[in-house]
């Protein structure tokens, strides 16, 4: 046996792995980059779901945002002001407050409220529904088409179809904005997760078009506007909206709303 | 034949004819992992055209350099899996460094090609053909470009089955190998090219 080639094959292996051993020490050193150890804090502390809604690329592109001062301590919509307030403690300043915000359907046309004008039978998806003829088979071209992209875009099972329409889980809403950006009738608002009154319509038709079209539909009689005494609605296009920063939660509107198209939250 | 007309007939040859995933079965793994989205399969397809193109030219050096001079060709694949793993990690560094947009667009995709066995299995395939130095790297980037594009078609493909009505036995993973299947045989059509 040639004890030679033994030898040589293990030096040549082992020389070679010490030379790469070396090299990727010494490369690992010259192209070391420099990275704060309070993004890596950040990260870890995020709800870490990835979801974007803060508007970053990934839970780690805020994290580095907040480092660099372009996004507040209390970015993250998901988190809320737990996680704020431990990403202000990392960074060293106070959390402002955050309000926690919940999506919202507007439309409250469900099967018996709203009317068809055609069936379809196609993917059940409201982003190719809504290109069909007059936006869909809703009577309504405003209204929630209930084919659930929606539900499809929501990372935390916070929003289900019911009875042909969308309607959100305030409790497992986080207010990431995905449902928000699926909606290709641009129904679903971000508003405080503690409101108590909304308009659930988005009908800009006038009124005896949206009667013929939906029971339960926003008409703009002004009705609520003239009983709201912290002046918090306003009536433009033909549909009202409650400023929810003024609402004081007296509920007169959705007493005297002739079409009872105004939802009221229970606590 | 002059060696322009050579290396385009290796190149048609390793990137079509006989496709690296299509027809020898080398990096499957990220071929059906990987191919869900078209744009994230275009990022892996990058980073693997980019890889097996390095990890062809050092591993060609390293065994005509290193290897036959002391008789230790059988350890090829030992060392060129070495050499592989260094290289890949010093890319790695080196893009986080230097072209921080690239190293985030590709992303995790980059170590996992480590362990990717066409990198593997072309820097061998060049010993064995017995490739010298530029033909090894053509054959290398051919390779990978087949790759590229065999994981594209099948992203787009897949892209487009989520809006078909797969039966249920099929959904998931096994109407995906029927796909890699059918296009594999589609890829037979190219063997008459040569």
């Amino acid at each position: 046996m040639d004890v030679n080639a033994i030898i040589t094959a293990v030096l040549v292996i082992a020389i070679l792995g010490l030379l790469l051993g070396l090299f990727l020490g010494f490369a690992a050193k010259a192209f070391h980059v420099e990275s704060d150890p309070r993004e890596d804090k950040i990260t870890g502390v995020l709800p870490g779901n990835n979801c974007g809604g803060c508007g970053y690329p990934g839970c780690s592109g805020l994290a580095a945002a907040i480092v660099a001062g372009n996004a507040p301590v209390n970015g993250c919509p998901v988190g809320g002001e737990a996680v704020a307030k431990k990403v202000a403690e990392i960074m060293g300043v106070e959390a402002g407050e955050s309000v926690r915000l919940a999506a919202f359907v507007r439309c409250a046309g469900d099967c018996e409220m709203a009317g068809k004008d055609y069936e379809y039978h196609g993917v059940e998806d409201c982003r190719m529904a809504a290109m069909l003829p007059a936006g869909g088979e809703k009577s309504c071209s405003y209204g929630c088409l209930g084919y659930g992209s929606c539900v499809a875009a929501c990372p935390f099972d916070a929003i289900h179809v019911v009875n042909g329409i969308a309607v959100v889980d305030r409790d497992a809403c986080k207010a990431c904005g995905k449902c928000v950006e699926a909606c290709p009738k641009h129904l679903i608002e971000l508003i405080p997760a503690d409101s108590v009154f909304a308009v659930a319509c988005s009908s800009k038709d006038k009124g005896p078009d949206v009667m013929k079209k939906c029971k339960v539909g926003c008409i703009g009689c002004g009705i609520c506007k003239k009983n709201c005494e912290a002046e918090a609605i306003e009536v433009a296009e033909f549909l009202a909206h409650i400023n929810q920063s003024k609402c004081v939660k007296c509920g007169s509107c959705a007493e005297k709303c002739p079409k009872k198209a105004i939802k009221k939250f229970e606590a | 034949m002059s060696t322009i007309s050579e290396l385009l007939i290796i190149a048609i040859g390793s990137a079509l004819v006989s496709n690296v995933v299509l027809s020898q079965f080398y990096g499957l793994c990220p071929f059906l992992g990987v191919s869900k989205q078209l744009k994230t399969a275009g990022g892996m397809g990058v980073a693997v055209i980019f890889v097996i193109t390095l990890a062809s030219l050092v591993s060609a050096l390293i065994y005509g350099f290193l290897l036959k001079p002391f008789g230790l060709e059988y350890l090829k694949t030992i060392v060129f899996i070495l050499v592989i793993a260094a290289l890949v990690q010093f890319v790695e560094m080196f893009l986080k460094k230097n072209i921080p947009s690239l190293y985030r667009s590709l992303g995790v995709y980059l170590p996992l090609i480590t362990t990717n066995c066409a990198v593997l299995g072309t820097a061998l395939t060049n010993v064995q053909e017995e490739y010298n130095l530029l033909y090894a790297v053509v054959n290398g980037f051919a390779t990978a470009a087949g790759f590229a594009i065999s994981i594209c078609i099948l992203a787009g493909i897949r892209e487009k089955m989520r809006y078909n009505n797969v039966p249920k036995a099929f959904q998931g993973m096994p109407i995906v190998l029927v796909t890699a299947g059918l296009m594999a045989i589609a890829f037979c059509g190219f063997s008459g090219l040569l």
